[in-house]
């Protein structure tokens, strides 16, 4: 092949790989455009009084009943359900992600660990809407049984049971996360602990978490953008109602149960209903990008020893 | 020889998985002085170091055989039924790479207080600085002792590893080439600061470098691909070795 045939291959080549990398760019900007611009349709319709006045319900009212003849369209009870199960979420996926993968990097032999490992990945590979019937059939039903030995009864529909599935459900992703990030801890830091006589536990725990305390926290961020987004589970467990609560034994609705709960009705194109469910995907979109910009900002702080 | 022991290796023999890296081991190690470890890359020198504290024990597939005393009590460190967090508590050890903890330069050496039970705050305050002295670390950072001990340069950061040895109090500390990634001048200051700390505790040293062995040591031993050639006073070991290999080595033929 000539040197001139060669240089115009290499040329077509190139610019195929941009192509191809850039398209995953253009697909991000054309969905955020798309959220944009349905985001500003829902403001400026006339039911929702219009811009600026829609902006300032939005932000200010405590109801969200869009699809009701009354709308009120203050964000709130999404966003309180959204935190919510995701508190729950982290709550119970914080300490049990530290503690597997402290127990998988520093304690469990290379055979316990290979043996472990693939059931974390199976958890993976489980469909969501699996764990949003194990919440609703198995665990609502269980903590039900458990909260009436103490004369509580909760309703069938909660914030509880969704979100302690929603954290086993990405303890794989936390725990594997938190890992890589206890593993990347230089040995030698570990020797200067044993060499003083420490025990195994207490070097895990005041020697190795902590100089890995950066990329922890940047899992967790990650963790909590997973927990925010999720929606079969919450879209099965939770509830359909929207609900400006703290309370986990009442039913909520996050943004994401009330997108589900919208598109699967049949709502007219660009009605005031329909484009309600893109400023709300909007305002998860900010939440999202917040953390996970957060989680950058502290992955970039990691030390490197 | 009519010093006091402190530490006598007894025909060890220690193996990664089959590699059998330290073979039939013989060596006395007195009390309060300075005995240098010598010998080229890959003698075996580190791996006898890390005997003395178990340091093998972390990984997996190492065997010992033979046995370590250490004196008073004739502690066999290597027996099974030694507890090694209590042997480390005995023996400290210091590494060749600076490494302090990334905490503060206080919180570096009360780490070592609290593994060993000191809960009292003032007398935490005390050992430190006491530890920082000794290491002739304390004027230089006695205004920043919240300061992260990674602000430190790496002959300072090698002190505070020597201040967090020695605040534990340990009988016997090993020191594993801790000059090889320091300046001269650092090197000179730790060197000193060894030789002052002789007049406390035991001390072992691994090192590649043979003057430093020369100007510091009381006694050398020699090793050559896991056995132990030679072992005598510094002085007589150098000028005047029983052994061919020991003179070849010290000549500068090989290694």
């Amino acid at each position: 092949m000539k040197v001139e045939t060669k240089k115009k291959l290499d040329i077509v080549f190139k610019a195929f790989l941009i192509i191809t990398s850039l398209s995953s760019i253009l697909v991000t900007f054309a969905i955020v455009l798309a959220l944009i611009e349905d985001t500003i349709r829902f403001f400026v319709h006339p039911e929702g009084g219009g811009f600026p006045t829609s902006l300032f319900r939005f932000f200010t009212e405590t109801e969200w009943t869009p699809t009701f003849v009354t709308k009120k369209i203050g964000i709130w009870p999404l966003l309180a359900g959204t935190f919510l199960i995701a508190s729950i979420a982290m709550i119970v996926s914080i300490p049990l992600g530290l503690i597997i993968a402290v127990y998988l990097s520093e304690f469990a032999s290379w055979r316990v660990r290979e043996a472990i490992k693939p059931w974390l990945d199976f958890l993976e590979a489980v469909p969501t809407v699996v764990y949003g019937y194990f919440a609703l059939l198995a665990v609502t039903p269980l903590l039900q049984w458990i909260f009436r030995f103490f004369g509580i009864e909760m309703e069938g529909m909660n914030a509880l049971s969704p979100g302690i599935v929603l954290g086993i459900m990405i303890l794989p992703f936390t725990a594997s996360m938190v890992e890589d990030s206890i593993r990347g801890v230089p040995q030698y830091l570990r020797e200067a602990s044993y060499a003083l006589g420490a025990s195994k536990l207490r070097t895990a725990f005041e020697v190795v978490v902590p100089a890995a305390k950066s990329g922890i926290l940047a899992s967790y961020l990650l963790g909590i953008s997973r927990a925010l987004g999720e929606t079969m589970v919450v879209a099965i467990a939770a509830g359909m109602y929207p609900n400006l609560t703290i309370n986990p034994l009442e039913p909520v609705q996050t943004i994401t149960g009330y997108i589900v709960q919208v598109a699967l009705g049949d709502l007219p194109f660009l009605s005031f209903e329909y484009l309600s469910i893109f400023a709300a995907g909007f305002m998860l979109f900010l939440i999202t990008l917040f953390f996970n910009q957060l989680a950058v900002y502290f992955k970039s702080k990691i030390e490197r020893y | 020889m009519d010093e006091t022991l402190k530490l006598k290796v007894e025909n060890l023999n220690f193996y990664y998985g089959s590699f059998h890296a330290l073979k039939n081991i013989n060596l006395p190690i007195p009390s309060r002085k300075i005995t240098a470890i010598i010998g080229p890359s890959g003698c075996g020198k580190s791996t006898l170091l890390r005997c003395f504290n178990r340091m093998h024990d972390l990984y997996a597939n190492v065997r010992y055989e033979g046995a370590i005393y250490l004196y008073p009590d004739r502690l066999n460190i290597i027996s099974k039924g030694t507890d090694p967090l209590y042997v480390r508590r005995r023996i400290g050890m210091v590494f060749q790479k600076p490494n302090p903890f990334p905490k503060s330069i206080y919180e570096n050496i009360a780490y070592g207080l609290r593994i060993n039970g000191i809960k009292d705050k003032k007398v935490i305050d005390e050992k430190v600085e006491k530890a920082l002295r000794d290491a002739g670390l304390w004027e230089e950072v006695k205004d920043r002792l919240s300061a992260n001990a990674y602000s430190l340069s790496g002959g300072q950061q090698q002190r505070l590893c020597i201040a967090r040895a020695i605040a534990v109090e340990p009988e016997v500390i090993l020191f594993d080439e801790p000059t090889s990634a320091l300046d001269p001048i650092s090197t000179g200051r730790i060197e000193d600061l060894l030789v002052e700390l002789k007049n406390k505790l035991t001390i072992v040293i691994v090192t590649h470098n043979m003057q430093q062995a020369a100007r510091i040591s009381d006694f050398t031993a020699f090793m050559y691909l896991g056995e132990l050639i030679e072992f005598d006073v510094t002085e007589k070991l150098f000028t005047n070795p029983a052994k061919k290999l020991t003179e070849e080595y010290i000549t500068g033929r090989f290694g």
